[in-house]
């Protein structure tokens, strides 16, 4: 069975077309972007919540899409095992739909931060690392104004293995320098519990994809793909 | 029984343990540099004004506790409700 890959779009994603371009054309998997109210699981063997401002980021950030018919979707895929990826506004969107626990605040600047950063890979069991090695500095660009990840039940996410990517400097140290937006545990992205199927990450893999756009001619988004294909196919046989 | 019009006011509110780098930034670079030094601490947060037929306050009171927690209208892992006041109109 050929894989396919549904790339959602909500009122407000900016980073849709991004994540079809890489999948479609970098990664050649075949791949649909999709209006939110037309989802349906069942045509897609894993779903990706783009980057963006969805509904605006009313209220607060990923809460209106929270409650979009598309999550109740997601939420079959997520149940089964099926991959269930966030990329910035969707890793907000997933924290508001309890996909994922904690919750993503307003950055410790105040400010909308957009720069190169890396990270340490922590869990390389996941379907978004899985063609990475623990240990593993990415190269990787983040843009967002609440990304500060926040969770009232840290040791719970570090005994079970759920830290998949934490901020670092470039040899790998996680320090408070390297931290762009105050996230507990310079914590950048996380994983579900049950078939660490569902990654929310607030950088953006897709803008890491192709040398061209890096400053140092890297392609360490291709691996976060790679890796979910590298899921599904293993799931399937 | 005949429907009655309040007026419910709900403020949300990050948790003490989730840091509020706004109200930081008001109280540390506006309230204490204009030498209002008597202010000890400043929090910020969302302020909602919900209109609602009910037949009585404290059921106006009961939907809107509800609603907002069906919802997640506040984020309980980061936020804490409060019914600010509930008025008949």
């Amino acid at each position: 069975m050929k894989t396919k890959i549904a790339v959602l779009m909500f009122p407000g994603s900016n980073c849709d077309l991004d994540t079809v371009h890489v999948l479609k054309n970098v990664i050649k998997v075949d791949t649909d972007l999709v209006w939110h109210n037309h989802f349906k699981e069942k045509d897609y063997d894993g779903v990706i919540l783009p980057g963006g401002f969805a509904f605006g980021d009313y209220l607060r950030a990923g809460i209106i899409a929270a409650h979009s018919p598309a999550i109740d979707e997601a939420k079959v895929m997520l149940k089964d095992g099926r991959p269930v990826i966030g990329i910035c506004n969707g890793f907000q969107i997933l924290t508001e739909a309890q996909f994922l626990p904690g919750a993503l605040l307003q950055n410790d600047s105040l400010k909308f931060v957009c720069k190169w950063v890396n990270l340490i890979v922590e869990n390389n069991k996941t379907v978004l690392s899985n063609k990475m090695k623990k240990g593993d500095v990415i190269d990787i660009p983040i843009a967002h104004g609440e990304g500060r990840f926040f969770t009232d039940n840290m040791k719970e996410l570090e005994d079970n293995d759920q830290i998949v990517f934490r901020y670092a400097d470039e040899t790998g140290n996680i320090t408070k320098d390297s931290n762009p937006n105050g996230s507990l545990g310079n914590i950048a992205g996380i994983c579900n519990l049950d078939f660490q199927n569902c990654v929310g990450l607030m950088p953006h893999p897709e803008r890491a994809s192709e040398a061209i756009l890096s400053p140092k001619k890297t392609t360490h988004g291709q691996l976060f793909f790679e890796s979910m294909i590298e899921y599904i196919l293993r799931r399937v046989h | 029984m005949d429907q009655l019009e309040f007026v419910i006011e709900v403020s949300l509110e990050n948790k003490p343990a989730a840091r509020d780098p706004v109200a930081e930034t008001i109280k540390r670079d506006l309230i204490a540099k204009k030498g209002y030094n008597m202010v000890s601490n400043v929090r910020s947060g969302q302020y909602l004004r919900i209109n609602i037929f009910a037949e009585n306050a404290n059921k106006a009171k009961e939907i809107v506790t509800n609603m907002c927690n069906d919802l997640r209208i506040f984020n309980p892992v980061t936020q804490n409700l409060t019914v600010l006041s509930v008025k008949k109109i």
